[in-house]
């Protein structure tokens, strides 16, 4: 599965390079800086491979295996492309216990994939969190920006139809 | 001058329902209608019954609208504000008496509530300082500045008794006091724990996007009491909304001259920064919290040295969480006793909690310490749904536990909760029914620790899975009578020895479901039955041959063909081939399916 995941092409442009560029040499110099840099490098290119660490190692003099050990630590940051659209079904509790596990397990099948991966044409990728704190609304789910709540299993295809 | 205020709740809650669509279409009508120096619209933070959003308030009258679909908004328009009629239709229900409507304030679910970290949620708009500024906004940093000495505001936070909201209950006084003493002098931080990842609480958000400034006001007031000129808000990252209203407000507060060089032209200058976490769990620990705003794995360290001696990048630091801050102001200005009058004997003021889960109405309510479960889930939260009964309460998140209905009536409070098996925690109150599993649920909360312990100390990284791989073995039916008794031993052992607070709480979920539930635990391994029918591993569907009508139906969705049967005779399940999907379940319109 890794493997697989990781033979999509690194496709970052100049653009995207200057930018980067730019946030580093903006924010390099304040305490703690690390993680700011990652999140608007992930704003950037959407993800964090390899490639946009070295990048990062090189302008800012942080060690890649330090950068690396931090991208992988939390679950917000990607080392693999995300679809263009990332569902996100919400297992916190309040959600779990309206049954947002069933949610995620229809998903699973709907798209046949597992949960952090994307599907074979690049449309759809799903993972779960915890909480986005909509507990009133539960079970819910996020379509990139977008919220679904008060759901049943039988809401799922609809949802999806919407963005095929 | 408006005659009339609108105010639409632009809280995630009733964001994910369409609020901002609201607000685009009130806009609108009100143009339209020529209203619009008349009629102001005021995008709030969350009053707190999320379960009823998108929710809308119209003053001077405080007519409550509740479940605004954008479709109604032109009928409102004309209606209420122009006309002055109220649209009874859209009125929540509460309200309505046959005298006609009453004040929010005395329906069930505000009534037994006291808002003091809540009071401006809901109620300023809190993308706009001035809002803040006419509830009192920054008086108290005013009177801290001018009036009284570090000492003197150490003092009264001590007096007032109030304990750390994020769960530990540590007295937030003494915490400060350490702060200013073990040091003296330097750099040193203060910090702002807005990490709430406890999933099923949500305060923190609340306040963050309904009232910013309270924030900055308290940190700075901390700043002042221990001699810090610079905070940190630590905010995670799933809370786009709150982030936002923090950086708005932030440049605001810059701007007012409340934040920054020689505030209230004193020589005290205090500013804040913000930094945004990116989804751990364990950077809500304080230690954990600090080492990733210096931009590291977020791993705990070990205390001593407490932060108060060396924190934030080797400095003295406070860390406190966001409702214990929106307390502080509120404090400064009524004094300690005021404060002290509430709550019990150890646990003093009030307390947010986040109800969510089987009850009616979900959202967030601030109560008195000391307030009974049962107040809570019967008055203000409206009830079990559809007439299930009441199983257990969980709070403290992860490393909370369930309370069971035998508790129903102990104040709620942070040793009485402790002294039950549970604990106060950052206040998410899940309410479970009788169709819940309570070892499915110890099994929800341990897969959540394995995923979110963050591997430095051993005891939590292994053992963590191995009390998850037991529960796993129970539920699917393989369980042991020694295996319940493994489960209790490893537990302690995990408590005992792990580094910090996720991995010492992390088995609790397990030993208070063990202590109040431990019937169905002995259910799953002795009788291989789950009581609650959600194990799918020890459920077989059975089709009840009185009721079975013969339609055929189930055996025509059945995705695995295991139900047989000739057209109006009853039907049978072949349990050998049976998935346990459920299909046939949901699809019969004769109730004839039963889970055993």
């Amino acid at each position: 599965m890794l493997a697989k995941k990781n033979m999509v092409p690194f496709k970052g442009t100049k653009e995207q390079e200057a930018q980067l560029l730019e946030v580093i040499s903006q924010l390099k110099d304040q305490e703690g800086s690390l993680m700011p840099i990652l999140q608007k490098a992930q704003d950037i290119y959407g993800y964090l491979p390899i490639e946009v660490q070295t990048i990062i190692s090189n302008e800012t003099g942080i060690p890649l295996e330090k950068i690396y050990g931090v991208v992988t630590f939390y679950s917000q940051f990607s080392l693999y492309p995300k679809g263009k659209y990332n569902i996100s079904v919400c297992l916190g509790t309040a959600c779990y216990v309206k049954g947002s596990g069933d949610l995620f397990a229809r998903l699973k099948e709907r798209l046949g994939i597992e949960g952090g991966q994307t599907t074979s044409d690049g449309k759809f990728s799903l993972t779960d969190c915890r909480c986005i704190g909509a507990c009133g609304l539960a079970p819910v789910l996020t379509v990139n920006e977008d919220v679904y709540g008060r759901l049943t299993v039988d809401d799922i295809d609809g949802i999806i139809a919407k963005y095929e | 001058m408006y005659r009339s205020h609108v105010l639409v709740c632009g809280g995630t809650g009733c964001t994910s329902s369409g609020s901002q669509e609201i607000i685009r279409v009130l806009q609108e009508e009100i143009d339209k209608n020529g209203l619009t120096d008349e009629v102001c619209v005021v995008k709030t933070g969350c009053h707190g019954l999320c379960a009823l959003g998108p929710i809308m308030i119209i003053y001077p009258d405080s007519t409550f609208y509740s479940m605004v679909k954008p479709e109604d908004v032109a009928e409102i328009v004309s209606e209420h504000l122009l006309k002055g009629r109220v649209v009874t239709r859209l009125v929540y229900d509460e309200t309505v008496t046959d005298n006609g409507i009453k004040s929010l304030g005395e329906t069930a679910f505000y009534k037994n509530q006291h808002r003091i970290a809540l009071r401006n949620c809901g109620v300023i708009n809190p993308e706009n300082i001035d809002e803040y500024i006419g509830r009192d906004g920054y008086a108290a940093l005013g009177k801290v500045l001018t009036e009284m000495t570090p000492d003197d505001v150490i003092k009264c936070i001590l007096d007032s008794g109030l304990r750390g909201r994020g769960g530990g209950g540590f007295p937030t006084g003494r915490k400060w006091q350490l702060a200013k003493d073990l040091v003296k002098g330097g750099q040193k931080y203060v910090c702002c724990n807005a990490d709430e990842g406890d999933p099923g609480a949500f305060m923190d958000r609340s306040v963050l996007e309904g009232d910013p400034h309270v924030v900055f006001e308290a940190m700075a007031i901390a700043g002042y009491a221990i001699g810090a000129n610079q905070g940190y808000i630590y905010v995670r990252a799933e809370y786009p909304i709150a982030v936002e209203r923090l950086e708005i407000a932030l440049k605001q507060a810059r701007e007012y001259g409340v934040l920054g060089e020689n505030i209230f032209g004193t020589d005290f200058s205090f500013d804040i920064g913000l930094r945004l976490g990116a989804g751990a769990f364990v950077c809500g620990e304080e230690t954990a919290l600090m080492t990733s705003i210096e931009g590291n794995r977020g791993e705990p360290r070990p205390r001593p040295p407490f932060p108060a001696e060396k924190g934030l990048f080797g400095k003295p630091t406070i860390l406190n969480n966001v409702e214990t801050y929106a307390n502080i102001p509120q404090i400064i200005l009524n004094g300690a006793e005021w404060f002290a009058s509430m709550g019990t004997e150890k646990s003093k003021g009030t307390k947010v909690f986040a109800l969510g889960g089987k009850i009616n109405n979900t959202g967030l309510v601030e109560i008195p310490m000391g307030t009974t479960l049962r107040t809570v889930i019967e008055d203000i939260g409206g009830g079990i749904p559809n007439g299930k009964k009441f199983k257990a309460a969980q709070t403290g998140g992860p490393s909370g536990g369930c309370i069971p209905a035998e508790h129903f009536d102990v104040p709620i409070d942070y040793d009485n909760l402790i002294q039950i098996g549970s604990m106060m925690g950052s206040g998410g109150l899940i309410v479970m029914d009788e169709d819940n599993c309570m070892v499915d649920i110890a099994k929800f909360f341990l897969e959540f620790t394995v995923d979110e312990s963050c591997g430095k100390c051993t005891p939590c990284r292994i053992g963590t899975k191995r009390l998850y791989e037991i529960l796993e073995k129970i539920i699917n039916g393989n369980g042991t009578l020694e295996d319940i008794d493994k489960l209790e031993e490893l537990c302690y052992y995990i408590k005992e020895n792990s580094l910090c607070g996720l991995g010492q709480t992390a088995p609790n979920p397990v030993l208070s479901t063990l202590r109040y539930f431990k019937d169905e635990y002995i259910a799953h391994v002795v009788d291989k039955k789950c009581p609650a029918g959600v194990c799918k591993a020890l459920l077989n569907f059975v089709i009840d041959p009185d009721k079975c009508k013969g339609c055929t139906l189930c055996a025509r969705k059945c995705p695995v063909n295991a139900i047989s049967g000739t057209v109006k005779e009853p039907h049978v399940i072949d349990t050998t081939k049976c998935i346990k999907c459920g299909a046939c379940m949901d699809n019969c319109k004769f109730g004839a399916i039963e889970k055993k």
